[in-house]
């Protein structure tokens, strides 16, 4: 047992810097926007002709998924090799597990094959604050969705997005709707949110769907879309999995529909001006009316695009922490523990 | 074999004493406290214990030594070694072991391997259901007669309250006691820790309040209506202690105990996903921790225990809900339990009467005293001295603690089984 400040140190070098990124919780705005910044930097250099950079020649990214992916996937090992990096990308969902391999045995594994940076996804939450503590501290490792917990690229890519779209987080009302409980996505967009200072973030679901003392985060809890959409700038809908209809926690796909489904009709309770987002991949008639995911004021398609810049910055942010780290380590686990308890 | 113990201050909750004196052991058995021996009395060994504590032997009512079945965790010499380092004369195994505790043979076998190991008494806990089931009755007079002190389905699912019913008057007809670990199965089937503010920001499943409260509530209408004897262990919330403080005033005679970990930790302490703090029950809310606290201070609660289950290192190698649930506490249960003295929340014999009598006589043992003519269980520590929880310092095969690399203050001396020293620093 470590006090606090060391789980919130550990994605971080001494002096500040990322040297993982695991979550977006306990981070600075400082840092989130310079994220930002530097993502803007890589969009603009995404619609060059040439669309490389140097920034991690001679490194190897591995992907590491636990878990099928196939966007998010594509997105980072796109973004490692417009850095110029090596990359490897294992499927280690059925492989390795199914043999009883450990979770540890196989990073070992892999550390010894000399990789710079680790993308893990994972289904299990703190899976990859796990491999970063326990496993790869030389390695920089990027979470890319570890069960419910965290998904920090994503929301960094919806940031930017709504950044690009509003301007300034100060004066938004935001609104995440749908399966807050078992998203990953919904967690990382609200630290992102309240660090980035919007004024207000509503989560819209029925109970079974919202975990409990989820207003502890920092949000409005509303069950009704009719009140929840009242006057927000953005709308994010979460992805509805089909095997949530197998339990208690809803009757049927429609029933969802008719009750949290964004319609052109519920999307009219929203300012004139709000963007609606969707982290993909969408259910059409489930969670989103296709004239709403196609419309006007959907920027799914621009949430995509800017997931390659986002994880660019990230990729290369972290491998320049952590590699400043490992020429000045200092805060190392033995330091850290202390004997308050 | 005659050995007196030197000037410490003996505390013994059974007869009131809190006094600087000399224990008198003769031929394994209490004789006398006082400051000259008794007539004719010649010692054969002294033990200096100027500036320590002596006390009875500590029983713990819940320990898994994962023999037989999980060697690779501990075993009973090994972990029965860790408990006489840690004060410890008196402990309730749990029957879930691989074979269960559901014959005769497999409770003489874990009793037999104690003897061999000579460091503590141990009492097996047999199974309420064959094989923990749930659904048929194990041999509980065989089992008795085979040394099972109590009998419990553990935190295994009795799902037919009839079955239960039955298991409960059946029991009831030869007055055995029944230890209920409450734990619905729907209610906690997925969680990993306590369903709450932590649990919602680290997207762990949770297990609520009421995968113990419903249970509890179900087992006190039950008992109540069987008259069985009936002792809750281990329980982690407020609100069981309401339930049975309201059970208790109805006049139901019903007995609880409570881990140290839960007296000490809660849900907030699980940060960065430390698996060390995976435990079950779950580690729950800062109020349920006062209130558990509160339980210890008014009697509600009467014992505290270890609930000490080892684990391989490989156990907890693993993201938080894929780790295996569990904390070595045999040698930490005393400089845990000691902070509570330090916390003010009670006063050192009390806190020595929840470690020795109290689970004596839920038990209906009468050890837990250092009464003349009862059997020499002794602890003798060092309230001040210090150590560090590590590899080197523990000898229990689990060093899953999350109060490995800490320092503790309260430091076991000497121990000694029915006048015998069986740990000595």
């Amino acid at each position: 047992m470590l006090p606090k400040e060391y789980y919130d140190a550990i994605q971080l070098t001494p002096e500040g810097q990322l040297k993982h990124f695991l979550t977006i919780e306990g981070l600075s705005p400082l840092l989130l926007t310079e994220i930002l910044d530097t993502a803007d930097s890589f969009v603009d250099m995404n619609a060059q002709q040439v669309k490389k950079v140097p920034l991690l020649r001679g490194k190897t990214v591995a992907n590491l998924f636990f878990e099928a992916s196939t966007r998010t996937l594509s997105t980072f090992e796109l973004a490692a090799k417009r850095l110029s990096a090596d990359v490897l990308n294992l499927n280690i969902s059925t492989s390795s597990t199914s043999k009883g391999e450990t979770l540890k045995d196989t990073l070992m594994t892999l550390q010894a094959m000399h990789c710079d940076m680790f993308v893990v996804r994972h289904s299990a939450s703190g899976a990859a604050h796990f491999i970063a503590q326990h496993v790869t501290p030389d390695v920089a490792v990027i979470n890319a969705g570890d069960g419910r917990h965290a998904h920090p690229t994503q929301a960094m890519l919806d940031m930017l997005t709504i950044r690009q779209h509003k301007g300034d987080f100060k004066n938004l009302k935001v609104a995440i709707v749908g399966d807050i409980l078992h998203s990953r996505v919904a967690r990382s967009e609200i630290h992102a949110l309240r660090i980035l200072g919007a004024n207000e973030i509503r989560v819209i679901a029925p109970a079974t769907l919202l975990p409990k003392h989820i207003e502890s985060l920092g949000v409005k809890v509303f069950t009704e879309m009719s009140r929840g959409l009242r006057d927000v700038d953005v709308v994010i809908m979460l992805r509805l999995q089909r095997e949530r209809m197998q339990t208690a926690l809803l009757p049927s796909e429609s029933e969802f529909y008719s009750l949290y489904g964004l319609t052109e009709n519920k999307l009219a309770y929203a300012k004139p001006d709000a963007i609606v987002m969707h982290p993909g991949p969408i259910n059409r008639g489930v969670e989103i009316e296709s004239r709403v995911a196609d419309g006007p004021r959907s920027v799914i398609l621009n949430q995509v695009t800017n997931g390659i810049a986002v994880r660019m910055a990230v990729m290369s942010m972290a491998m320049s922490g952590q590699q400043l780290n490992t020429q000045s380590s200092s805060f190392t686990e033995s330091s850290a523990r202390t004997e308050s308890l | 074999m005659n050995i007196v113990i030197e000037g410490g201050r003996i505390i013994d909750p059974a007869q009131k004493i809190d006094t600087v004196a000399n224990l008198y052991i003769h031929q394994g058995t209490i004789l006398a406290i006082g400051h000259e021996p008794p007539e004719g009395y010649f010692a054969d060994d002294t033990l200096d214990a100027r500036n320590k504590i002596v006390c009875p032997g500590l029983i713990d009512l819940f320990t898994h030594l994962r023999e037989p079945g999980a060697t690779q965790k501990g075993s009973i010499a090994s972990e029965t070694a860790a408990a006489a380092a840690g004060g410890i004369t008196t402990l309730l195994t749990s029957p879930a072991t691989s074979p269960i505790v559901d014959t005769p043979a497999v409770a003489e076998l874990i009793q037999d391997r104690a003897a061999d190991a000579g460091f503590v008494r141990v009492l097996p806990i047999g199974a309420l259901t064959r094989g923990l089931q749930g659904e048929q009755l194990a041999p509980l007079h065989a089992l008795t007669r085979s040394g099972c002190v109590a009998f419990t389905n553990a935190r295994l699912p009795m799902v037919d309250s009839l079955a239960l019913l039955r298991c409960l008057e059946y029991a009831a007809t030869f007055d055995l006691l029944v230890i209920f670990q409450a734990q619905d199965a729907g209610l906690s089937r997925k969680g990993c820790m306590h369903d709450g503010a932590s649990s919602a920001r680290m997207g762990l499943e949770g297990i609520p309040e009421a995968a113990e409260t419903i249970e509890v509530s179900r087992c006190l209408l039950l008992i109540e209506q069987t008259g069985v004897r009936a002792h809750f262990g281990q329980l982690s919330c407020e609100r069981s202690i309401q339930l049975i403080d309201a059970a208790r005033k109805r006049g139901l005679q019903v007995t609880a105990d409570v881990a140290i970990h839960h007296l000490l930790l809660c849900d907030e302490d699980v940060n960065g996903f430390d698996s060390s703090l995976h435990v079950q029950p779950p580690l729950r809310s800062p109020l349920d921790r006062a209130g558990l606290r509160q339980g210890l201070v008014t009697d509600t609660l009467s014992a505290i225990c270890s609930d000490h289950q080892p684990l391989d290192v490989i156990a907890k190698q693993a993201p938080f809900s894929e780790t295996e649930p569990g904390i070595s506490g045999l040698e930490t249960l005393l400089p845990l339990s000691l902070k509570l003295v330090e916390q003010k929340l009670i006063e050192l014999p009390q806190l020595i009467e929840k470690l020795t009598l109290g689970p004596a006589k839920i038990l209906g043992l009468d050890s837990g005293t250092l009464q003349s003519g009862v059997q020499a269980d002794v602890c003798i520590f060092d309230p001040e001295a210090t150590w560090t929880v590590n590899d080197q310092s523990l000898l229990s095969m689990g060093k899953n603690t999350p109060y490995y690399g800490h320092s503790l203050k309260g430091r076991v001396d000497c121990t000694l089984l029915g006048g015998r020293i069986v740990f000595k620093r």
